[in-house]
């Protein structure tokens, strides 16, 4: 019943792909002209990259006239497959640019002092390529995955979800390529300059219209739990992204702005959004990765279905309080500190209430993490969540804070969150959608899927436990008195102290990089020769 | 209610999400800009001159802050490593704030002063050349970049469009059109009385010791006034507070 109501959307043929394809010219030529009038060079090269996405949509599009119309009866899954494998690559790369940031840190020669490949413009290309390109795509393509079967039908409004992927990737390059050419807002994990945060605000809404337009159109009268967190998701990254990157331009023609506000206000609405962009780019919507993919895997029913209501709730209403832990002992009022380690305490519940929900999902189907090394990355995937929200919330309080700020043990509380929350559930997500969406019945190998498993995890325990030492040294080291009650170091002494674990953060990160090549070519061997398959709409396959 | 009413209606679902996550935001984030100790005034506080704004566009283009925080905690090592504590007041015309997360060198908040140019210009080059332990990357591209004055209003016009926290405009139409010499004056520490009038305790003089106006100019003039505004031998916390 999908098809007929639906083959007449995004179709190349008639008016409506006239329109389009006069509309990506238009933005061709508009990008070509703020090119040429650009006040700096780097602006410039934005301009041209961006006129030449659009000059390769409009040739994609002319090529379709003519063309049979595809088949729109089945769930859409090309898309899907494209973000499987962007999630992949964009992996690899936010690992390997970690990789190669730890060894500046421990080796300084490793920085080139060349202008483009510093440490100072390398570290946002690697948060941003891992945060956001490679935990974005596996949102993107994990997303639509799961909206499609949780609701039995396929995605809304045609082939905007194309624009999304396509619109999405050319953000990620946008960003990298500004990061070494210097162009940033100096906002951690939002330094994107204004025109490309417009241009992701206009791609994030066109996400938000088709996931929100699949929902709409479901033929399940309940919205799966998986959904609301995605849902979450959504929205709210709109809301502080939007708000967090307010911002005046010095002109339409150059890539430099000033941010709207300043000092304090500026700085709690930083960390506003930086928490949450831990909170729900980095955690609701992985929490929906986790609702859909552990109990498909594991066959069995979500734990508790009431706990995962409270979870829901409790989670997104908590999370967003607790920025200020950001700026503890700073010049932001101790009102707002305080309301900070509070609300970051109470997460400490609705955090493990998800854990819990996610774990005791396994009830009765334990013994699978014998034998599916898939299912066992989920299960380590959910342990470092519930790890990394523990510590979390304990770092939050004020006392301790005042131990760990501005030390390598946050640095190392964020990788045991990312690489093995965020990272693994990811990883494992992938692993188990590409065979399905070529039509295998699993992996190339499993045993190749238990090396990496084992490899990443080793890494990050590495990684978390040399940042451990390190942070907490870093911290006593510099509150150290001697007996006469002078400063019993300089500064410069404890960053001589912290090489020794440089080293060994860099050796964990490298199992870690180790683990995700073996992926890339258990992947490859999984694709090579076999053939992408549609699954039709509105019935669950024996593979899904 | 039952959450089954939410379950089954996308639109309720996502009004009802939407509802829930803003009222964190809100409730910590707007009183920020009508409580007196986060818009308080302080004595010697101004804007950023021309070059010292130009210094820090080039310290937020290389990612500085990834590695230096711009603020000093109230501890007992804090203050006596990097001097008295850092105000609200002093961060008050950073578009944006420079805080930082980490330090893997150390804060900068009150550096000024404490080096000379010659340090700075030698240490930016390349950091081991002063610091033999130190870390982090060399910047000798910085010496051989000019600042273009021409056009540089624009930036103080567009620092005008910001929130300033009703405190008006933050440069007046004499500062903007005085940009370009201001900026000029203060790299060579030629024809300065036009420059320390706008902006006074500014420091004006040759910075890397070579006639053009360059980035190692600019980033030396910013992080010699770092923390250097606010005069505590006579600041009284109490008194604005």
């Amino acid at each position: 019943m999908g098809a007929g109501t639906m083959t007449h959307k995004g179709q190349p043929s008639g008016g409506g792909a006239m329109a389009m394809m006069a509309l990506w010219g238009l933005l061709a030529l508009f990008a070509i002209t703020m090119g040429a009038k650009a006040a700096d060079t780097p602006f410039a090269i934005h301009m041209f990259i961006f006129a030449l996405a659009a000059i390769l949509a409009l040739i994609f599009k002319a090529r379709s006239f003519g063309k049979p119309a595809p088949d729109t009866s089945g769930y859409m899954d090309e898309v899907v497959r494209y973000g499987a494998i962007a999630t992949v690559f964009w992996g690899v790369v936010g690992f390997l640019v970690g990789l190669v940031i730890a060894l500046q840190l421990a080796y300084p020669a490793w920085n080139p002092d060349l202008e483009w490949f510093n440490f100072g413009r390398l570290r946002p290309l690697h948060t941003s390529a891992v945060v956001f390109a490679f935990g974005g795509n596996a949102l993107l393509c994990t997303s639509f995955y799961v909206v499609q079967r949780t609701n039995r039908t396929r995605l809304a409004l045609g082939n905007l979800a194309w624009f999304v992927f396509w619109g999405y990737q050319l953000f990620i390059v946008l960003a990298a390529t500004g990061y070494l050419l210097g162009v940033t807002e100096g906002r951690e994990y939002a330094e994107p300059e204004w025109y490309v945060d417009l241009w992701l605000t206009v791609v994030w809404v066109a996400y938000f219209l088709v996931f929100f337009g699949t929902l709409l159109q479901r033929k399940e009268s309940h919205i799966y739990v998986a959904n609301w967190f995605y849902l979450a998701f959504i929205v709210t990254i709109a809301m502080l992204h939007i708000v967090n990157n307010l911002s005046i331009p010095v002109s339409v023609f150059g890539s430099k702005s000033y941010s709207l506000f300043s000092g304090v206000q500026d700085a709690l609405t930083q960390w506003w959004y930086g928490h949450n962009a831990v909170g729900f780019f980095l955690t609701a919507g992985f929490l929906g990765m986790m609702y859909y993919f552990i109990p498909k895997r594991a066959n069995r029913p979500v734990y508790s279905y009431r706990l995962s209501i409270v979870h829901f709730w409790s989670l997104i209403f908590l999370y967003i309080w607790a920025g200020p832990h950001h700026l503890h002992y700073t010049a932001l009022p101790d009102w707002a500190q305080t309301l900070g380690m509070v609300f970051s305490i109470m997460l400490w519940m609705p955090s493990w209430g998800g854990m819990i929900n996610g774990l005791m999902t396994l009830s009765g189907a334990w013994d699978k993490l014998r034998t599916d090394p898939v299912l066992r990355m989920m299960v380590i995937s959910v342990a470092f969540y519930g790890m990394s929200t523990f510590e979390g919330p304990m770092m939050s309080i004020k006392s301790v804070n005042s131990l760990s700020h501005y030390t390598d043990w946050t640095i190392g509380h964020v990788h045991s969150g990312a690489l093995g929350w965020v990272g693994m559930i990811s990883m494992a997500c992938v692993y188990h959608l590409i065979p399905r969406l070529y039509g295998q019945k699993e992996v190339y190998s499993l045993p190749l899927v238990s090396w990496h498993v084992w490899l990443a995890t080793l890494g990050i325990v590495v990684y978390a436990a040399a940042m451990w030492v390190a942070g907490i040294m870093q911290g006593l080291i510099w509150r150290e008195y001697d007996a006469n009650g002078f400063l019993a170091y300089s500064f410069v002494e404890t960053v001589a102290a912290m090489h020794p674990y440089y080293v060994i953060r860099a050796f964990g990160g490298a199992l870690f990089l180790a683990g995700s090549l073996i992926m890339v070519y258990n992947l490859y061997r999984t694709i090579r020769g076999a053939q992408p398959v549609s699954q039709p709409v509105g019935m669950v396959s024996a593979a899904a | 209610m039952k959450h089954e009413a939410l379950e089954k209606n996308a639109t309720l679902l996502l009004i009802f999400s939407l509802l829930v996550v803003t009222v964190g935001g809100f409730v910590q984030i707007v009183p920020l800009f009508f409580l007196q100790n986060t818009i308080e005034k302080v004595e010697g506080m101004r804007p950023y001159s021309p070059l010292e704004l130009a210094g820090r566009n080039v310290y937020i283009r290389e990612g500085c802050y990834v590695c230096h925080s711009q603020m000093i905690r109230p501890f007992r090592d804090e203050v006596e490593r990097y001097g008295h504590y850092s105000l609200a007041a002093e961060s008050q015309f950073d578009h944006p704030f420079q805080w930082g997360s980490k330090r893997t060198g150390p804060d900068l908040a009150r550096v000024g002063g404490k080096y000379s140019d010659e340090w700075h210009r030698q240490h930016l080059v390349n950091p081991r050349n002063v610091v033999p332990e130190s870390i982090m990357p060399g910047f000798p591209f910085l010496a051989s970049k000019t600042i273009e004055p021409k056009g540089f209003g624009a930036n103080l016009s567009a620092m005008n469009l910001t929130v300033n926290n009703g405190n008006g405009a933050m440069y007046s139409q004499e500062d903007i059109d005085n940009a370009e010499a201001d900026l000029v004056a203060q790299a060579t520490g030629e024809n300065t009385d036009g420059l320390m009038q706008r902006y006074p305790r500014a420091v004006a003089r040759n910075f890397d010791g070579d006639g053009k106006v360059t980035e190692m100019d600019a980033v030396i003039a910013y992080l010699q006034v770092l923390g250097t505004l606010v005069d505590f031998s006579t600041f009284k916390a109490d008194m604005s507070r």
